[in-house]
């Protein structure tokens, strides 16, 4: 580490940059520039540097670095818990019911009112503070990380990340986060740049150029700390990741600041050995805590749909309370002054009764109804659901099949409430570096002199080579597109185990790769082993491996371990090229100030030889200029220009004898891009020496001229070089998609989700990206939106010296234009399966997400079979997520796994974090985690499907038997004269939410199956029932509510009319209330009981004993209670043995009752399932006859046909691709019949 | 899906060597966990269908014939009385005529057995129009103080009725203080029917709920008299017309039992019943019935079970019928994947 320190600190990199290191101009001359008088308000602060104990008072005292995302504290715990339990209207209605059981009007006892509330309650509010206890952890190991602190008299020491304070010096070393803001002062290079990876903040993943003032450059070592001071002047915390304003006082001079020498919280140092910096923001002032939204409280889509239904409920209750009250109060005034039996004289000071005020003994009444009926609003719900959803959670975490062994981690549901929306998801937004791709580019083909090498294919060909043999192989086109050639290879209809590809390569199904190499999946023996000074043109092929080894900006580092070089690069693709070179033995080892070393190896000699090539300049890349160009001089003293750069760039740039192998190369590029990997095209240029120098010095020129022109003028010399190019050949690398990406998006497409990549990287890759994960094809059309012509505009504008706001309404009204126009040619497409691409830029983007544009863009990217943003900062994530939330008001999922998906992540409906290798931010921030962007398949498709049906099931339940039981309560009542009494025993009431009827209702939530995890997967379509939200729409809602009433009615009029007057047994006895009570209650188990076994179709050892167990409880119950003292059970004692039992009337009421309410649910799922089946239905019919072993061909091509029309995957490429030749087909018979009949074609014929 | 399972576990052994530092995060493998415990899955076909309509209606139909035909055997004798055994000088007024202590309650009414009533045969008195579940009556009492001395003063629930002249009440609250009071004696052909008044009341209120050291006390002693008196001599365990009334019946009309005939009733026997009307219905405008009656399996008179159940019962067959029908003239085969929701949106082009 120290040594490769000391060879970067020789480096100068600027001289060798040239665009990406431009020192501000202004800052030299400190009294010129007018940037140095900032305006005043929100510019007002001031850190003086290394005296952090300045900031320690007034006014400069400044928030510590200490961060805290947590939602209490220990004070504010019990207060705001509670407010937020109370928020929910039903938990408030219990409260207040609660409240007044203390009083004489409550029908019921205090303790049943609120022993279940303080349970409800407390429960909620435990997990809670459970959640919000991980969330302070979680800080604290933040907040506990070590920095390097300058301590004073030049001395460094560890020091606690939320003990810095602002004006700290921090020396912050190789592959350290930074701690805080911070101001450059210096690097371990000479002139003060360092590199920064901003990943967490921004998503994107090559490395950024930071640089410090020239003026701090002498603090070079922690001895010159000793006597630093100086005086920063800048702006106020903001959440603007971007721009900065400031600046600096040092020893009497106004330096002014630009962003470029600050570093950002949560960024790393990369390949740099390590900085010093001043702190400018800390802890919640740093423009990443600034950009962190408060995490949401989310709610699912069902949860909010059943506080309607708690509306309803609550409107039933209060008419029912209603009438009732105003029955009690007609009864007091007109009939109960004639029942001397009650004695309404004598009610003394109790209003309940009164005679003489009938009206307010009705309002008295009114609150006891409300409490009686207290039943219709289930309290038991909220626990019922918590403790279902949390062991559905349970299950999530527990999902051996969303394991990931390589990293020990398993998907985690963090938040547990949203489960159920898991499986109603319409629109996954998703990051790409890191979540769609490891971020790891592996050099798989390339093409030299117009041959193609590399006979590896990508996993697009292999997996679509796959799927085309299978179409073969299974028959009639129609019935072919089988999906399962992801899990075993041939589907059971047939195999063929080696399948031919198009171009005539033979892929095998690479079950076991050659040991791997990081980066390098190339093999062809053509080339490997020196073997390439046999091929046709080796000088080509030489010069090739040459540009790879020496066109870089990258450092070499030696691996102790296996003695060979790894390679920091920029950008992956660059690391790639490296490794590439390597093994095909041109390996770069050592760079100087001016030199690359490359030591080469012949086959013809053992030992390698080192060659220098001395770097007379580096014109780097940019996303402008896409290419990047060295000039070298070689051992021979040629000197050569090698350029590297997207293809398109360089083909317009070659000469016109550089065109030898364009047409090839071209092909094979066109090639590789179908096949999903990111191309770049090689090419040299000799130079003559007296040509260079002129250049050069031209270059110079551009180099150190001052004014706002440099850029221009440096490009303009650029270009100057850059042509005359001589084509060498082309890369192809394979941006290494995450495991089983294709397959996932594929299934997620026929599962019927949308999905929208939204990715900090450029244009180019991520279309690539596109590609390889199918999101694009090949005849789709792409509609590609951003800001083309901005530069122009700009540099006109600047000529023009016309406001900034002309060019920005200019740009703005391009940007409209663009997506009209797109829009309009969407609507005009006549072909039903013609399926085109929405790709927006960033920049594009500021103006689309504007109020009085994005309906527009909305609908437009609806309109698009997939959508690919690039270049967009975490905020655009988040914003475009709420525009596709609210605009299209269906359930979006965001997934991603840096900081810089965070926004989005909180602001999508789910938010599903990667717990990859990265920071843990998204994970943080995130309802559920999973450590493989294919899991997602399983979360969705698998237990979003479950826990949506279960969940709605459940509830619908739920209501069901709360108003069956409720309303028996207010039918009695009615026959009391209005007056409050309840038929059943109060235990009952307590029990019945409690214990009775919870269990099964709970074991529906939870282990309800409609069809196993592997029906689930094998036909996405059945998700489909979820976003189309089939089984909780308000006609099933009222359906199970009509069934409510229904019970409700059979179970009280039917006892009523068996147990009218006379004799219920044998003995002579007539019931009494306890009997009927009793009898009735028995007979609403027995029939939501039941019900629930209806309702169920998937019974294990647990719900049967659940279930059972529930009935057997009650009669258990009733004997123990019967058994207990008579002053506890009152005229309940010894109910059953005595009174009940014996009779036959008890038991024959119980099986008729419970016949009567269950028939018309049974008429309804017998006549649905006979004549109107939905899917899951018909699917657990073919598995109940092994009707799928029978017939497995049946089976195969309905699997295959169980999914939505979808326009991305791979199987709609494949789809595309049969379109394809059956129009080709067609075009030539209908030309033959036009050549036949003469007459043109009518239209028709096409 | 066995597949699934074995690569799974496959991948364990595979692996075994590089994560075994991690494995401490691996879920362990249980059926449970992994929600694959073995399950029953029935499906509703139309066999189960039929089956099921079919035997709830067998079931059913004999069970309602049955109860009919019990109830059939039953023979009840109903006896409005409460207008009839009003002298016709008070028909305009009877609330003084009930209310006044002075007059002559005894009323004679004849009865003729229309069919034979094998013993015993249950006297019920009916009243109408009475809530005996009205939340004021039915709290107002209380059941420590019934069951022990211990609890004499324990009448908090009795109010108003807890205590008289300072001191409680027992058996206190409203409930007992209206304890019904008419009087039945019944002869045939001028010879007595005995009427037992013992075991009416259930046996475990009895010797439970009314203690038998527990002795009415101050009852009745109030400035309002309420209905029948007790015999303070008498403990409450013994009071069965008590006990029973301290049922509170669940509606406005309710029958009790007032004591049981224990010989046959012929065909035509005139029985005749010489009534003490003394309990005041004619405040609230209720009736009071006399009922004689026999009972079966399924207790007294009671159509409605056994209409009930041929309802459903035939309702489950004329279904099962129906299924039949359905079944042959629309049959769907199970698991016809035709009826898959993608295959039945393109019904219209066959493939």
């Amino acid at each position: 580490m120290a040594r490769t320190g000391r060879i970067r600190e020789k480096l100068r990199w600027s001289k060798i940059y040239t665009f990406s290191c431009i020192r501000p101009t202004g800052s030299m001359t400190a009294d010129a520039s007018p940037s140095l008088s900032l305006p005043g308000p929100g510019h007002s602060r001031v850190v003086r540097c290394n005296q952090p104990h300045a900031h320690r008072r007034n006014p400069l005292n400044y928030p510590s670095n200490y961060i805290s995302t947590t939602k209490y504290n220990i004070v504010t715990f019990l207060p705001k818990a509670i407010f937020e339990q109370f928020r929910r209207v039903a938990n408030l209605y219990f409260l207040l019911a609660a409240c007044l059981s203390v009083t004489s009007i409550s029908p019921f006892s205090p303790v049943s009112m609120i022993a279940p509330l303080a349970f409800v309650v407390g429960l909620s509010m435990a997990k809670e503070a459970l959640e919000d206890w991980r969330r302070f952890v979680q800080d604290m190991k933040v907040n506990i990380r070590k920095a390097i602190v300058h301590k004073g008299n030049g001395r460094f020491g560890n020091k606690f990340w939320h003990k810095i304070r602002v004006g700290d010096v921090v020396k912050v070393e190789k592959n350290q986060f930074f701690p805080a803001d911070l101001l450059l002062l210096s690097s371990s290079y000479e002139d003060g740049i360092c590199y920064v990876e901003t990943m967490n903040l921004d998503g994107e993943t090559n490395l950024k150029v930071k640089r410090s003032l020239e003026v701090t450059l002498p603090l070079e070592d922690d001895q010159s700390f000793n006597d630093f001071s100086a005086t920063i002047q800048c702006e106020d915390p903001n959440s603007s990741l971007y721009t900065f304003v400031g600046n600096l006082e040092y020893e009497r001079q106004v330096y002014a600041l630009d962003p470029s020498q600050i570093l950002l919280r949560d960024s790393k140092l990369r390949n740099t050995s390590y900085i010093y910096g001043v702190v400018i923001f800390t802890g919640h002032d740093t423009k990443v805590m600034q950009n962190a939204t408060e995490s949401p409280s989310k709610r699912s889509r069902i949860e909010k749909k059943m506080d309607y239904i708690i509306y309803i409920l609550f409107t039933v209750l209060v008419l029912v309370s209603l009438i009732s009250s105003i029955g009690f109060a007609v009864k007091t005034k007109f009939e109960m002054p004639e029942w001397w039996y009650l004695q309404p004289q004598r009610v003394g000071d109790s209003h309940l009764y009164n005679l003489s005020t009938p009206g307010l003994s009705g309002i008295f009444h009114l609150v006891t109804a409300l409490i009686l009926y207290g039943y219709l609003i289930p309290i038991s719900l909220y626990v019922s659901i918590e403790v279902v959803k949390v062991l559905q959670a349970m299950f999530i975490n527990q999902d051996l099949q969303m394991y990931d062994e390589e990293t020990g981690n398993p998907a985690q549901a963090r938040t547990s409430n949203l489960n159920e929306e898991l499986g109603q998801v319409d629109t996954i937004l998703s990051d790409k570096t890191g979540t769609l791709t490891c971020n790891q580019m592996d050099f798989l083909k390339c093409s030299i002199a117009g041959f193609s090498y590399g006979l590896r294919s990508s996993e697009v060909e292999i997996a679509a080579a796959k799927q085309i043999a299978s179409e073969e192989s299974g028959g009639s086109v129609q019935n072919g597109s089988g999906i399962d050639y992801w899990e075993n290879g041939g589907s059971s209809c047939g195999s063929s185990p080696e399948i031919k590809l198009e171009g005539g390569i033979t892929c095998k199904i690479e079950k076991a790769r050659k040991p791997m190499i990081k980066g390098f999946s190339f093999e062809d023996d053509r080339l490997m082993q020196g073997n390439w000074l046999s091929e046709p043109d080796p000088d080509v092929i030489l010069l090739f491996f040459r540009i790879l080894a020496v066109c870089h900006t990258a450092i070499p580092e030696l691996d102790e371990e296996t003695g060979s070089f790894t390679y920091e690069a920029e950008s992956p693709d660059e690391g790639a090229f490296l490794v590439a070179a390597r093994e095909f033995g041109f390996e770069f080892c050592r760079r100087t100030q001016t030199s690359v070393f490359v030591r080469e190896r012949y086959p013809s000699s053992a030992d390698p030889i080192e060659r220098e090539f001395k770097i007379l300049n580096l014109l780097e890349f940019n996303s402008k200029r896409k290419r990047m160009s060295v000039v070298i001089r070689d051992e021979n003293g040629q000197v050569l220009l090698l350029c590297k750069g997207a293809d398109s760039i360089i083909f317009d740039r070659l000469s016109k004898n550089g065109r030898m192998y364009e047409v090839d190369t071209s092909k094979h590029l066109n090639e590789y891009g179908e096949a999903g990997l990111r191309t770049l095209a090689l090419a040299y240029r000799k130079l003559e020496e007296s040509e260079y120098s002129t250049w050069n010095t031209d270059f110079l020129k551009a180099k150190t001229a001052i004014g706002p022109d440099r850029e221009a003028q440096l490009e303009q010399a650029s270009d100057m070089i850059e042509k005359e190019l001589i084509l060498v050949g082309a890369t192809a690398v394979e941006d290494k998609l995450q495991k089983g990406v294709p397959q996932c998006i594929d299934k997620l497409a026929q599962a019927g989700l949308k999905i929208w990549v939204l990715t900090g990287d450029k244009m180019e890759t991520a279309i690539n990206i596109g590609f390889s994960c199918s999101l694009l094809r090949q005849g789709m059309k792409q509609i590609c939106i951003s800001p083309v012509n901005k530069d122009l505009i700009t540099q006109d504008a600047n000529k023009a010296l016309v406001l900034s706001l002309v060019t920005e309404q200019a740009v703005k009204e391009d940007i409209q234009k663009q997506i009209t126009n797109a829009s309009q040619m969407i609507k005009l497409e006549t072909d039903p399966h013609a399926a085109s691409a929405l790709i927006i830029d960033g920049k594009a983007l500021t103006y689309a997400l504007e109020e009085d544009m994005k309906q527009q863009f909305l609908s437009l990217a609806v309109d698009c079979a997939s959508v690919i943003c690039c270049r967009v900062s975490p905020k655009q994530k988040a914003l475009v997520t709420r525009l596709v939330k609210e605009g299209t008001g269906k359930v979006t999922l965001a997934i991603g796994d840096g900081a810089n998906d965070v926004g989005m992540i909180q602001e999508a409906d789910i938010g599903v974090g990667i717990s990859g290798v990265e920071g843990m931010q998204a994970v943080m921030a995130s309802d559920f985690s999973i450590s493989q962007f294919r899991y997602l398949e399983r979360l969705l498709v698998v237990h979003g499907h479950w826990c949506y049906k279960r969940i709605a099931q459940m509830i619908c339940y739920f209501f069901y038997k709360n108003i069956a039981f409720g309303l028996t309560l207010f039918y009695f009542e009615a026959y009391t004269g209005f007056s409050g009494q309840s038929v059943y025993d109060d235990w009952y009431m307590i029990l019945f939410n409690v214990i009775l009827t919870s269990l099964p209702v709970i074991s529906l939530g939870v282990f309800e199956q409609d069809v196993s995890s592997e029906v689930c997967l094998q036909f996405p379509a059945l998700y489909q029932q979820g976003p189309k939200n089939l089984f909780f729409d308000w006609y099933r809602i009222i359906g199970w509510m009509s069934n409510g009433l229904y019970s409700s009615l059979m179970i009280f009029f039917l006892n009523i009319g068996i147990f009218f007057t006379q004799a219920f047994r044998q003995g002579g006895q007539t019931a009494d209330m306890a009997a009927i009570g009793t009898t009735m209650f028995t007979c609403i188990i027995w029939a939501v009981n039941m019900q629930i076994s209806l309702t169920m179709c998937h019974f294990t050892w647990i719900q049967i004993v659940l279930v059972c167990g529930s009935i057997a409880t009650w009669y258990l119950f009733l004997l123990a209670y019967g058994e207990s003292s008579p002053l506890i059970s009152g005229n309940a004692f010894h109910i059953l043995v005595e009174a009940l039992a014996p009779s036959p009337v008890f038991w024959s009421v119980t099986l008729l009752v419970t016949a009567a309410c269950n028939l018309p649910y049974l008429i309804h799922i017998s006549y649905q399932r006979l004549y109107n089946p939905m899917d899951h239905h018909v699917i657990q019919e073919i598995k109940y006859y092994k009707k799928d072993v029978e017939d497995q061909c049946m089976w195969t091509r309905e699997r295959s046909k169980a999914r939505s029309a979808t326009k991305i995957g791979f199987t709609a490429r494949v789809d595309a691709k049969i379109r394809q030749l059956k129009g080709k087909l067609h075009m030539k018979v209908s030309s033959l019949s036009a050549q036949t009949v003469v007459l043109p074609p009518s239209p028709d014929v096409l | 899906m066995n597949s699934k399972g074995a690569s799974t576990s496959g991948g364990d052994g595979t692996r075994d060597s590089s994560a075994p530092r991690r494995n401490s995060k691996k879920p362990k493998y249980s059926k449970f966990t992994q929600q694959e415990l073995p399950a029953c899955k029935p499906i509703l076909t139309p066999a189960w269908i039929i089956t099921s309509f079919a035997l709830v209606g067998l079931v059913f139909v004999p069970i309602g014939l049955a109860s009919l035909s019990a109830s059939e055997q039953v023979v009840e004798i109903v006896d409005r009385y409460d207008i009839d055994c009003i002298p016709e000088q008070f028909q305009k007024n009877q609330l003084a005529y009930i209310q006044n202590s002075e007059t002559n309650k005894t009323c004679t009414r004849n009865l003729i057995v229309p069919k034979k009533m094998n013993s015993p045969v249950y006297v019920y008195y009916q009243l109408d129009n009475f809530y005996q579940n009205h939340r004021r009556y039915v709290k107002s009492r209380s059941d420590k103080q019934l069951r022990s001395t211990a609890y004499e003063q324990v009448t908090d629930s009795c109010k108003p009725e807890d205590k008289a002249n300072g001191s409680a009440i027992v058996p206190c609250g409203l409930i007992a203080w209206s304890l019904f009071n008419d009087t039945y004696k019944f002869s045939l052909d001028s010879k007595v029917l005995e009427v037992n008044k013992k075991n009416i009341a259930w046996k475990s209120d009895q010797d439970h709920k009314f203690g038998s050291d527990v002795y009415p006390k101050n009852f009745q002693s109030g400035e309002l008299i309420g209905g029948a008196k007790l015999n303070a001599s008498i403990p409450l365990s013994e009071q069965e017309d008590l006990i029973v009334w301290m049922r509170t019946a669940a509606l406005p009309t309710f029958r009790k039992l007032y004591g049981k005939i224990e010989v046959d009733l012929e065909l035509n026997d005139k029985i005749t019943v010489v009534i003490q009307n003394n309990y005041n219905t004619y405040g609230f405008g209720g009736k009071k019935k006399l009922v004689l009656s026999t009972t079966t399996w399924i207790g007294g008179k009671n159509d409605f079970l056994g209409v009930a159940y041929l309802t459903v019962g035939g309702m489950c067959l004329f279904l099962a019928i129906c299924f039949v029908l359905l079944y042959v003239f629309k049959p769907r085969t199970l698991g016809d994947p035709s009826y898959l929701s993608w295959n039945r949106n393109a019904a219209g082009h066959p493939s």
